[in-house]
C-alpha cells in the first residue's frame, strides 16, 4: 500500500464527547483509500457515524468535544495536514470544501434548486461560471434532466430520493476530494436508493467515499474497503471481499451474517 | 352502564360549556358590530377627535406600533438567535429565557407605571416616546419566544449541511436557517403586533391622547384605545357613538391581522 494511494489517514484517534469520561472512540487506525469507497459498518453506538462526522469536523459545531490523535489529509501535491490541528473558522471552510458531506436526512436548503447548488459556490468565493458549475454539478449527480426545466422552482418540492442527489450536487459543485456519506439511504425508498448507490459508484472517478451505513448488502455491493467498528473500537479493516468472506475476527463474522446487531 | 352515563354527562357539560363561551363571544361581537357600524360615518375616518373622528387616533396609534415594532423586532430576533443559535443553552441563557417568559405576562399596566418613572415624569409630561417604548417592552419577549421556538423547529442537519458545504456559522443562521424558520417567525411578529396594537394600558400615562393630528412625538400623542377609554366614560351620547365606532375599527383591523397570521401558517407549504 503505497502512501500516494491515501487520501486521509487516521492515527491512534481518540474522541470524546463533551461531558462524558470515556472516549466514544478508542485508538482508531483507519486508512481511506484515494478514489475507493470505503464502508464503515457496526451496530448502532459503534461509532461510526462519530468517526465520520470527525473526518471533516462538524463535531466543532459543538462545543466541549476532544480529540487526540491525527487525521491526515493529503493534498493533490502530496502534502499532508493534520485537520486535529486546525483552529480558525476559515481553516475549517477550507477542510470542508475539500471533504464534503452528506446525511441520512436529505437537507435541502429552503431555496430554489439552482440556487441550493450555487449557495455553496457562493460560500467558496468562485463568481465565474456559476450556470455552467451548476449544470455540471446537476449532471455529476445524475439529476440533471429532471430538474432542467424546475431549476427556479423551490428544492422542497422535489421527492427524497431527488433532494438527496440535489444534495450530492451541492457537495460536488465543490470538487471535494472526499466525500462522507452519513448513511445516505436509509430514509429512502429502494428505487431511490439504488439511484444513490449507481451515483456514489460514478462518483469514485473523481472523488474518495467514505459510507456509513447499516445495510450490509449496501456495504457489501458497493464498497472496496470495509471497516467493521464496535462499542468504539475498529475491529477489523479490509478489502471488502475478505471482510465478508473470510473476516479473520470472529466479532466480524457475527455480525456480518447475522448472529447479532 | 354507569360509564355510558357518565359519558354523558361529560358530553353535555363540556358541549354547553362550549355553548357559554362562544355565546358570549358572538354576544359582544354582534353588539360591538351593531353599535359600532350604526355609529359609523366617512366623516369619522377624515376627521380628528377634535372634530368627532378618529383620523388622528388611528395614524397615532399606527405610528407608535410601527415604531415599536421597528425597536422590538430586531432586538427580539438577535435575542432570540443568541439563545437558540449561540448560547448553548448554558445557565445565562435559561435565566434570559424564563426572565423573557416572565415579561411576557407581565401585567402591561405596570410596563406603564415603569415608562411614566422612566421617560415621563423626568421629562415634564406625556409624550409619544414614551408610549413607543412601553409598547416595544411589551412586544420584545413576545418576539424572542416566537424567533427562539421558531428557530426550535429548524432541524439541526440543515445547520450541519450549511455548515458542511463550507459556510460559516453566522451566514448559515443568517441565510438558511432564518429562512427556513421565515413563516413562523412572520406570524409570530404579525401576532405580536395584532396584540400591542390594541393595549390601552402601557399608552395611558405615557403617550396619553392627543385631540389634534400631531407627528411631534414629544408632545402627548393621539391612540385610538386610550380614546376609546375615554370616550365611554363621557356622558355625552356623540362621545358614546364614537367610541363604538373605534372600538368596532379596533376590532376589525386585529381580527385582520390575526386572519393574515392564521393564513400564512397555513399556507407554510
Amino acid at each position: 500500500m503505497a502512501e500516494n494511494n491515501i487520501i486521509m489517514d487516521i492515527k491512534d484517534f481518540y474522541f470524546t464527547y463533551a461531558g462524558v469520561d470515556e472516549p466514544s472512540l478508542k485508538k482508531i487506525n483507519l486508512p481511506i483509500e484515494k478514489n475507493k469507497i470505503t464502508a464503515m459498518i457496526g451496530p448502532s453506538g459503534c461509532g461510526k457515524s462519530t468517526l465520520l462526522r470527525a473526518m471533516n469536523r462538524i463535531h466543532d459545531l459543538y462545543p466541549g468535544n476532544t480529540y487526540a490523535g491525527k487525521i491526515n489529509l493529503y493534498g493533490s501535491e502530496g502534502e499532508k495536514q493534520n485537520i486535529l490541528d486546525l483552529k480558525k473558522e476559515n481553516d475549517f471552510i477550507k477542510l470542508r470544501q475539500q471533504v464534503g458531506m452528506i446525511f441520512q436526512k436529505p437537507t435541502p436548503f429552503p431555496m430554489s434548486i439552482f440556487d441550493n447548488v450555487a449557495y455553496g459556490l457562493k460560500l467558496a468565493g468562485i463568481k465565474d461560471d456559476i450556470e455552467g458549475r451548476v449544470e455540471q454539478a446537476l449532471k455529476d449527480a445524475a439529476i440533471w434532466k429532471e430538474t432542467k426545466d424546475r431549476l427556479k422552482k423551490s428544492a422542497l418540492g422535489l421527492s427524497g430520493g431527488q433532494q438527496q442527489r440535489l444534495c450530492i450536487a451541492r457537495a460536488v459543485a465543490l470538487k471535494p476530494e472526499v466525500l462522507l456519506f452519513d448513511e445516505p439511504t436509509s430514509a429512502l425508498d429502494p428505487i431511490s436508493t439504488g439511484a444513490i448507490e449507481e451515483l456514489i459508484a460514478e462518483l469514485k472517478k473523481d472523488v474518495s467515499v467514505v459510507i456509513v451505513t447499516h445495510n450490509m448488502q449496501q456495504a457489501s455491493r458497493l464498497s472496496d474497503y470495509t471497516a467493521f467498528m464496535y462499542l468504539g473500537d475498529l475491529v477489523e479493516y479490509n478489502k471488502t471481499e475478505t471482510i465478508f468472506l473470510n473476516p479473520s475476527e470472529k466479532l466480524t463474522e457475527d455480525y456480518i451474517t447475522g448472529r447479532f446487531g | 352502564m354507569n360509564r355510558l352515563i357518565l359519558n354523558k354527562i361529560i358530553l353535555i357539560l363540556s358541549t354547553l360549556s362550549a355553548v357559554i363561551g362562544i355565546g358570549f363571544l358572538f354576544w359582544i361581537l354582534f353588539t360591538l358590530s351593531y353599535k359600532g357600524i350604526t355609529s359609523l360615518h366617512f366623516s369619522t375616518f377624515t376627521n380628528d377627535l377634535v372634530e368627532g373622528g378618529i383620523r388622528n387616533l388611528l395614524v397615532g396609534q399606527f405610528t407608535m406600533a410601527l415604531m415599536a415594532s421597528a425597536v422590538a423586532v430586531p432586538l427580539g430576533m438577535m435575542a432570540g438567535i443568541y439563545l437558540r443559535e449561540y448560547s448553548n443553552n448554558s445557565k445565562l441563557a435559561s435565566v434570559i429565557r424564563n426572565l423573557s417568559d416572565v415579561m411576557m405576562s407581565a401585567p402591561s399596566i405596570v410596563i406603564g407605571v415603569f415608562v411614566f418613572a422612566l421617560l415621563v415624569d423626568p421629562f415634564g409630561g406625556y409624550n409619544g416616546w414614551a408610549g413607543i417604548v412601553a409598547l416595544a417592552i411589551m412586544m420584545i419577549p413576545i418576539i424572542i419566544s416566537t424567533t427562539d421556538n421558531m428557530l426550535a423547529l429548524v432541524p439541526k442537519e440543515l445547520r450541519e449541511a450549511g455548515i458542511a458545504l463550507g459556510g460559516s456559522k453566522h451566514k448559515i443562521i443568517l441565510q438558511i436557517v432564518i429562512k427556513a424558520a421565515k413563516v413562523g417567525i412572520t406570524t409570530g411578529i404579525l401576532l405580536s403586533f395584532a396584540r400591542i396594537i390594541g393595549e390601552t394600558a402601557p399608552l395611558l400615562f405615557t403617550s396619553a391622547n392627543n385631540q389634534f393630528f400631531t407627528m411631534d412625538l414629544t408632545d402627548q400623542f393621539p391612540s385610538l384605545t386610550v380614546s376609546i377609554y375615554n370616550l365611554a366614560t363621557y356622558p355625552d351620547e356623540a362621545s358614546r357613538e364614537l367610541a363604538w365606532a373605534a372600538s368596532f375599527v379596533l376590532t376589525v383591523i386585529v381580527l385582520c391581522i390575526n386572519l393574515l397570521g392564521r393564513y400564512m401558517t397555513r399556507n407554510k407549504k
